[in-house]
């Protein structure tokens, strides 16, 4: 009995996800014209406000840069068989933990010092952050899914505590930091591109981006190009095939969670030290819930979540332009069209595959009959 | 068939049927009579389970036709072929664990909405049923509850109940123990004298000559020879499966005595999470040179024995010397540890622990050995040696198709395991154990598997073989361990073995 939706792995990697895609958008444009706008005019809005500027194109990849760090914490945590829904309460102490050495060293330390601190930091408090779950997962048994999702919580009100009754300098009214000092500001890609000498407009665009170019390479390697990726995924796909390979699978669990932990805690890169110069509230914003939909998307492949991390990415950004031009739609109807792509791309895949499926045998058929 | 006067029961002709670019079956015609046994052999994929699968209607032939009692019939779906008369026993059971064998019995043809009334008239129905075939099982009994073999009688109970006249049996004694295998072959004997036709589908020869009264052999998806049993034989019959001469039974020996101990385990002693023993007090040795089957009705212990020997599992009790190192079971040895001291493992299970199914074939192919320095460069994969040792293996085990690339899943049963004794033996092992060496096998790589296990021990490699099948602890053994109940009932030199002083041995009797 051979599985009745064997999709070539072409199909499976690239058809598929812009199948689901079309799917989705179609439903949206109904959904769109029911409410008496037009389907035709909203994409147009959406995609030249995503990718018709350099403006535009920048904001697509800020927003991108911070969903390819959740996304691929998603990921590498799937290799190994575990459930990170955690990467905001992740996303959240890697924030913290870059302001909190931002706070205490910018004014002494310079830039080129206080980057790379501020970098491990934030991938240190992600990773700790992880590890607790993680190590209750592997020693007590405690379901990672539950306690990364009672770890959000806690993240966030820490971080509402420290802000409140530590970090806010005194007499000020708005839950945040102090600014940080001038070398705790990670460049802009327009500064950057200004020293040699090109011109870009100005943007949240900085140059955490490079670094999720990194990472995603870090993480394609070290997944299937290390010894301890191998573990991984051997723990990941089946553990008791690890535990007869000799793999210690409780070890691969806390590295991989903590390894997720670290990725998700580079958001405060970008939020923090690339965007806004101080420790505030709300600078994740269910970034780290976007990522589970990105790396599902993305197949949880660093390649794939690069794309999804881009659609989510043009979807925000170009979501806000059509928020804006066109009357009567609100940002409501945006993120609408996106519960619309997770619903497709992650649930309904399982409708779509064998349906495809069945369309491309019959076309090959055809194509057999004819040649 | 001669031509005998007999009533055809069921014919097919010209079947088709393409999945993808495989012809599963092709222009298969076969005519079963009324009131035989008629048996369908042939190696897995060869199309015999398809076929089955269109006459009971999970499948829609290609092309071809059905024809029942010698009418015409298209058959969509089970319910057509219940309605004329056609049951199924899968090898798997379709059984609800925590239903009882009454509520299985009706489930989906409950006669009354009215539970009570319901089952009263089915209770009716099935004593009667019971008396007349003298197939029993207990009624109030939960499914789950029941032996094996009698989850079986359940099965084919459900089966004649709903009306069949023709049962379709798919491999039915795989799960089975000799003496129930023995018990079944008396209830089919006696279905066939009440005039029910039944197809059996194995690969038991065996049990083909001793039942049947006529046999068809499938290869590749067609049908290569029909013929009644008075007129077949064991290697004729294997030979038309394979497509060339099999050797299948004992090599002669050349009787060389078995060398120095390499393993010995003793005194040990095993407890589940319940505190319930799994293996009392067994102590036993593997020597250079030797083949030592362990015998047993699966689920005595042989799992648990080969779990502990291979450090899957500490015991509770016990001590292991192996390679001049002495482990005690508050500190034994791990998988890791024992592969470095030349203690290799093919396990039973090839799904969940030989292979990871998701992995390519060259992944699955280093597992366990990729610390090995032709593997690993400081914690890197080097990928070309991987795919390189990985193609070697499949040249020199011939694993088909020899495509590294290709997904552990997608290769038979066969190929998987002649890939994972490829791994295993490509460290020239000290010692090797081997579960169930040709479950879900092809006879063709049954014969390949063998002749590698012998030519192991004949390299001085001490090899302790753990299989429910007694031919195959027979063809390789020199010397028999027989265990019932976590404990060891007998251990005898080859010579000294039968099957029926080992069946009784296997059921705890003997002593």
């Amino acid at each position: 009995m051979s599985a009745p939706h064997a999709l070539p792995r072409w199909a499976d990697l690239v058809l598929l996800p812009l199948v689901c895609l079309a799917v989705a958008l179609a439903v949206a444009a109904v959904v769109v014209a029911l409410v008496g706008q037009s389907p035709a005019e909203v994409i147009s809005v959406l995609v030249r406000g995503a990718f018709g500027s350099a403006r535009g194109i920048s904001y697509t990849l800020y927003y991108a840069t911070t969903f390819v760090f959740t996304g691929l914490a998603v990921a590498v945590a799937f290799h190994g068989g575990l459930f990170n829904i955690g990467g905001e309460g992740q996303a959240v102490f890697g924030g913290l933990g870059t302001g909190l050495v931002a706070i205490w060293l910018s004014a002494t330390l310079p830039a080129w010092v206080m980057l790379p601190i501020m970098l491990v930091a934030g991938a240190l408090f992600g990773m700790v952050w992880a590890a607790v779950p993680a190590y209750l997962q592997a020693y007590r048994g405690s379901h990672v899914v539950i306690t990364t999702i009672m770890f959000n919580f806690i993240a966030s009100s820490v971080l509402v505590y420290l802000l409140v009754n530590h970090l806010r300098p005194t007499g000020t009214m708005s839950v945040e930091s102090a600014p940080f000092a001038d070398s705790a500001k990670l460049p802009s890609v327009q500064d950057a591109l200004a020293w040699v000498g090109v011109e870009w407009p100005a943007s949240p665009l900085n140059l955490s981006v490079v670094l999720a170019v990194v990472a995603v390479v870090a993480v394609y390697a070290f997944l299937w190009h290390t010894r301890r990726g191998y573990h991984i995924r051997a723990v990941g796909s089946s553990p008791s095939a690890a535990e007869y390979a000799g793999i210690n699978s409780r070890h691969q669990i806390i590295v991989a969670m903590g390894l997720s932990g670290a990725l998700a805690g580079m958001v405060g890169m970008n939020e923090i030290a690339g965007v806004s110069g101080k420790l505030l509230l709300e600078f994740v914003s269910g970034a780290g819930f976007t990522g589970i939909a990105v790396s599902l998307m993305g197949r949880n492949h660093p390649v794939g979540i690069v794309f999804a991390s881009l659609l989510f990415g043009a979807l925000f950004q170009g979501g806000a332009e059509v928020a804006f031009d066109v009357p009567g739609f609100s940002r409501d109807m945006v993120v609408m069209l996106q519960g619309f792509i997770v619903l497709f791309s992650g649930a309904m895949v399982y409708v779509i595959a064998p349906m495809l499926a069945w369309v491309m045998t019959r076309f090959m058929l055809q194509g057999a009959v004819r040649g | 068939m001669p031509s005998a006067p007999t009533r055809v029961a069921v014919k097919l002709a010209g079947i088709s049927k393409r999945f993808g670019a495989v012809a599963a079956n092709a222009d298969v015609n076969l005519s079963i009579a009324a009131g035989t046994v008629h048996g369908i052999v042939g190696e897995n994929g060869a199309g015999k389970s398809t076929l089955m699968s269109v006459l009971y209607g999970f499948y829609q032939a290609d092309s071809g036709s059905i024809e029942v009692d010698g009418k015409p019939v298209i058959i969509r779906n089970s319910d057509d072929a219940i309605g004329l008369g056609i049951g199924m026993v899968h090898q798997h059971f379709m059984l609800v664990d925590t239903l009882t064998a009454l509520e299985n019995m009706m489930l989906g043809a409950e006669p009354h909405w009215l539970l009570k009334r319901a089952n009263a008239k089915v209770r009716l129905a099935l004593e009667k049923l019971m008396q007349d075939t003298g197939l029993h099982v207990k009624l109030d009994a939960l499914a789950g509850d029941l032996p094996v073999g009698d989850q079986q009688r359940l099965e084919i109970l459900k089966a004649l109940y709903r009306g069949a006249k023709v049962l379709i049996l798919d491999e039915p004694t795989a799960v089975l123990t000799p003496q129930e295998t023995g018990h079944l072959f008396k209830v089919l004997d006696h279905l066939r004298s009440q005039g029910t036709t039944i197809l059996l589908i194995t690969h038991k020869l065996k049990e083909v000559m001793g039942l049947c009264d006529c046999v068809t052999v499938m290869r590749a998806g067609r049908v290569v020879q029909e013929m009644p049993i008075s007129e077949a034989s064991i290697e004729s019959l294997a030979e038309a499966m394979v497509g060339r001469k099999v050797q299948m039974g004992r090599m002669d020996d050349d009787g060389r005595p078995a060398g120095e101990v390499l393993l010995a385990l003793r005194d040990t002693e095993v407890r589940d999470e319940m505190q319930v023993l799994r293996l009392a007090g067994i102590s036993l040795e593997l020597r250079a040179g030797e083949i030592v089957g362990v015998a047993g009705v699966s689920g005595n212990g042989q799992s648990e024995l080969l779990d502990v020997l291979s450090g899957l599992r500490a015991p509770t009790a016990g001590e292991m010397s192996v390679a001049g190192k002495t482990f005690t079971s508050d500190a034994w040895l791990d998988p890791g540890t024992a592969r470095t001291l030349g203690l290799a493992h093919v396990p039973e299970d090839r799904h969940a622990r030989a292979m990871v199914m998701s992995f390519a074939a060259w992944e699955s192919a280093v597992l366990g050995y990729d610390g090995l320095p032709e593997y690993n460069a400081a914690g890197w994969m080097r990928h070309r040696a991987m795919r390189s040792a990985t193609a070697g293996m499949m040249e020199r085990f011939d694993v088909r198709p020899p495509n590294p690339e290709l997904g552990s899943s997608k290769f038979s049963g066969g190929n998987q395991q002649k890939l994972v004794l490829a791994r295993e033996l490509g460290q020239s092992p000290k010692v090797l154990l081997v579960g169930q060496p040709t479950r879900g096998v092809d006879i063709g790589a049954i014969e390949f598997i063998y002749s590698q296990l012998r030519a192991l021990r004949d390299a001085g490699c001490a090899v302790l073989v753990v299989s429910s099948e007694l031919d195959e602890i027979l063809a390789l053994s020199n010397r028999v361990i027989v265990m019932n109940q976590g404990r060891v009932t007998g251990e005898l030199a080859i010579e000294d073995c039968s099957e029926a002083k080992l069946g009784l041995l296997m059921t705890g009797g003997g002593h």
